[in-house]
């Protein structure tokens, strides 16, 4: 599998964050983040609660604001014209943590309702695709259901579907297995790592590290709102340089 | 099992079904687990059976012995003749005044029994939205039918006022793709403009005789005007309701400050203050010369009273939702407009279903409170013409019986139609 995670990154620059800085009040939570990905690459970002990883992705489609330095996405400088920020969005697909399905409508309905009125496409051809990323993550026998009748499992699978029927360039998932039953995390992980053997340009905010050895070219590791270290997974995990991703990576592999 | 030290055991054949006992089933088993499962509750049962016999026997007799068919209270004590009984004469006599008022013209009742049943046929897809959507067109042309049936008059002035709406949403249809808020005032000012010209247009084509006699205002009154400011306040409150509840949640400080003061404002106020403010003072503020229909002072003012409520009522269904819809939304790309009519308010309304519901039922019953404004609607009926009639003087338990017994069924059904909603929208766990 090391082989995978070399395959498909091109030169082609997806994202680029320079001099990233955020506040939450008086909070400085992302301090001076640099940072730049490539087309086709799949970076695990982790660390200790609060170290700001979420936040980082989250400032990457601008569902928070950054206040200093400067993001880039797809070719598309991130400023506050909301015209701006829509184009990135429909550009950048989202995964979160508690799924965020719209539970008064159905799967089928939660995977066509952006692609209808954001792409404004027509509605059989928005279900035809639904169905095709609905069998993609191997349930498409559940497309007339409610989020609420669907396991955990089920629901995030769906959100991933309905992230990819906007064809988006860049998937964000940020803790996507932490609210899922063990048995219900692999089901997730499967399908993620089939979406990265495709080459989609993944960020994950993940403490699922053999999903990060398995899959990713590059491992983050932030601590205190800084990008600590970052490395090929293989160098990170074995040969970690900093103390506190070491401490890290004991903590989080020692059992 | 035998005498067998083993603990295996395999059963061969299957158990038949038995009935259950006799004590523990149909109406036994329900009377002794409900009624008499204590002494206690046996005695609550028996002292509840004492207590419906005295009220029955005391009220059955009024009710059934009842007359339905004289002209006057004196007469129907004559036929009583000291026995127990109602006098439900005085409704039949003044049927059609508790339903239309005593100035409408009578052999015009057919105009608003009419407006009523289309009302129904309107309001249908509305509530019920496996109807076709077809139907919906007849909604959206029905207040304009109503106001002609109900008031008659030129048939001009529904009809320019339907076409200003259509001139305003033609402009503004026309110019949303570059800018929204130009293309929200030009309709607007499109629509004003085209009003404007309907009014000298509507003096010119008018006929000395319409089709459908002209009824002033101050001629409407019993129950139809009852269900007529309901239905206009009701209808007009929940849009506006909507947009005071997201004001208040904009982040634009002064579109936000104007919603608070509005609601915070109206709703620190009697309603009965507002009516009275409606009635008399609104009348300074006009341009002298002005006749401001009184039907539409009131209903400005009861509308702007429930929307507030309702933006209340909202604005809790609107924080009960959590975070991650509206980041959901945001992620996918939705404007802001998308965002709240497909992803936030259709959850946010539902949620809020049973407080607007409480605010509607409230607001129908006080529409009773515009009698304090002499404005005859059913209550004013009652307590003005028929009371202080010579026939009918002394008729009280009747017609307020009557009154509540209306307003009852008006407002028991939007309860019952309420609760199916909530059943019919719940998709979370079925």
């Amino acid at each position: 599998m090391a082989e995978t995670a070399q395959m498909k990154v091109s030169d082609e620059v997806a994202i680029t964050i320079q001099g990233m800085n955020k506040w939450f009040g008086s909070f400085h939570v992302l301090r001076d983040i640099n940072l730049t990905v490539y087309q086709g690459e799949r970076i695990v970002i982790c660390g200790p609660s609060g170290s700001g990883k979420s936040t980082l992705i989250r400032c990457i489609n601008a569902l928070e604001e950054h206040q200093q330095g400067l993001i880039e996405v797809d070719g598309t400088v991130l400023s506050s014209d909301l015209k701006n920020i829509d184009k990135i969005r429909s550009e950048v697909g989202m995964c979160f943590q508690h799924f965020n399905l719209f539970p008064h409508l159905t799967i089928l309905e939660n995977c066509t309702l952006a692609p209808i009125w954001v792409r404004k496409t027509p509605k059989r051809e928005a279900e035809e695709t639904a169905m095709h990323f609905l069998e993609k993550v191997k349930i498409p026998e559940q497309a007339d259901k409610y989020p609420g009748q669907l396991s955990g499992g089920q629901q995030q699978r769906v959100a991933i579907a309905r992230s990819l029927c906007m064809k988006p360039r860049i998937m964000l998932f940020d803790e996507p297995t932490s609210a899922l039953d063990p048995e219900m995390i692999k089901e997730v992980l499967d399908t993620m790592i089939e979406l990265a053997e495709e080459g989609m340009t993944m960020l994950c905010v993940t403490h699922e590290m053999g999903f990060a050895r398995q899959v990713a070219n590059r491992v983050i590791f932030m601590d205190e709102g800084q990008i600590v270290e970052q490395n090929e997974p293989e160098e990170f995990f074995n040969n970690p340089q900093s103390d506190r991703t070491k401490l890290f990576l004991s903590q989080i592999l020692g059992h | 099992m035998e005498e067998h030290l083993s603990v295996s055991f395999v059963r061969t054949e299957p158990l038949p079904q038995l009935p259950p006992p006799a004590t523990e089933q149909g109406i036994v088993k329900w009377l002794r687990e409900n009624l008499f499962s204590g002494w206690l509750n046996t005695l609550l049962t028996v002292l509840s059976l004492i207590f419906i016999y005295k009220l029955a026997s005391d009220t059955l007799p009024w009710l059934l012995n009842g007359i339905w068919n004289t002209d006057s209270l004196a007469e129907c004590r004559e036929i009583l003749d000291g026995t127990t009984g109602a006098c439900f004469s005085v409704l039949t006599d003044r049927w059609n005044q508790l339903l239309f008022g005593f100035k409408y013209p009578s052999e015009q009742y057919w105009r608003p029994t009419l407006a009523f049943v289309l009302l129904i046929v309107a309001a249908a897809p509305v509530l019920f939205f496996d109807l076709p959507r077809k139907m919906l067109i007849f909604t959206g042309l029905y207040p304009f039918i109503a106001f002609y049936l109900i008031w008659g008059g030129t048939i001009w002035t529904p009809i320019f006022a339907l076409l200003g709406f259509v001139v305003g949403y033609v402009v503004y249809s026309r110019l949303v793709r570059n800018s929204f808020a130009t293309a929200f005032f030009s309709g607007i000012a499109a629509a004003l403009v085209s009003w404007w010209l309907g009014g000298f247009l509507t003096d010119l084509l008018a006929s000395e005789t319409p089709a459908l006699e002209a009824v002033q205002s101050r001629d409407m009154g019993g129950f139809m005007l009852n269900m007529i400011l309901g239905t206009v306040c009701v209808s007009l409150s929940l849009p506006i309701g909507i947009v005071l509840a997201l004001g208040r949640q904009s982040d634009m400080p002064i579109i936000k400050w104007i919603c608070v003061v509005f609601i915070e404002f109206i709703r620190g106020v009697p309603l009965i203050t507002l009516l009275f403010v409606a009635n008399v003072v609104l009348a300074y503020f006009l341009p002298p010369g002005t006749s401001f229909d009184l039907i539409l002072r009131v209903i400005i003012m009861i509308t702007m009273f429930a929307s507030a409520y309702i933006a209340e009522v909202i604005r809790g269904g609107l924080a009960a939702l959590p975070k991650g819809q509206y980041e959901a939304a945001d992620s996918l790309g939705l404007d802001y407009a998308q965002a709240m009519r497909l992803i936030i308010l259709p959850q946010a309304l539902k949620i809020s279903i049973p407080g607007i519901v409480n605010v509607s039922v409230g607001l129908f019953k006080d529409t009773t409170l515009v009698s304090v404004i002499s404005m005859f609607d059913l209550v004013g009926m009652i307590r003005g013409p028929i009371l202080a009639s010579t026939d009918w003087n002394g008729v009280y338990w009747e017609l307020f019986l009557f009154a509540s017994l209306l307003f009852f069924v008006v407002c028991y059904s939007i309860s019952q139609y309420s609760q199916w909603l909530e059943r019919r929208l719940q998709t979370d766990h079925r």
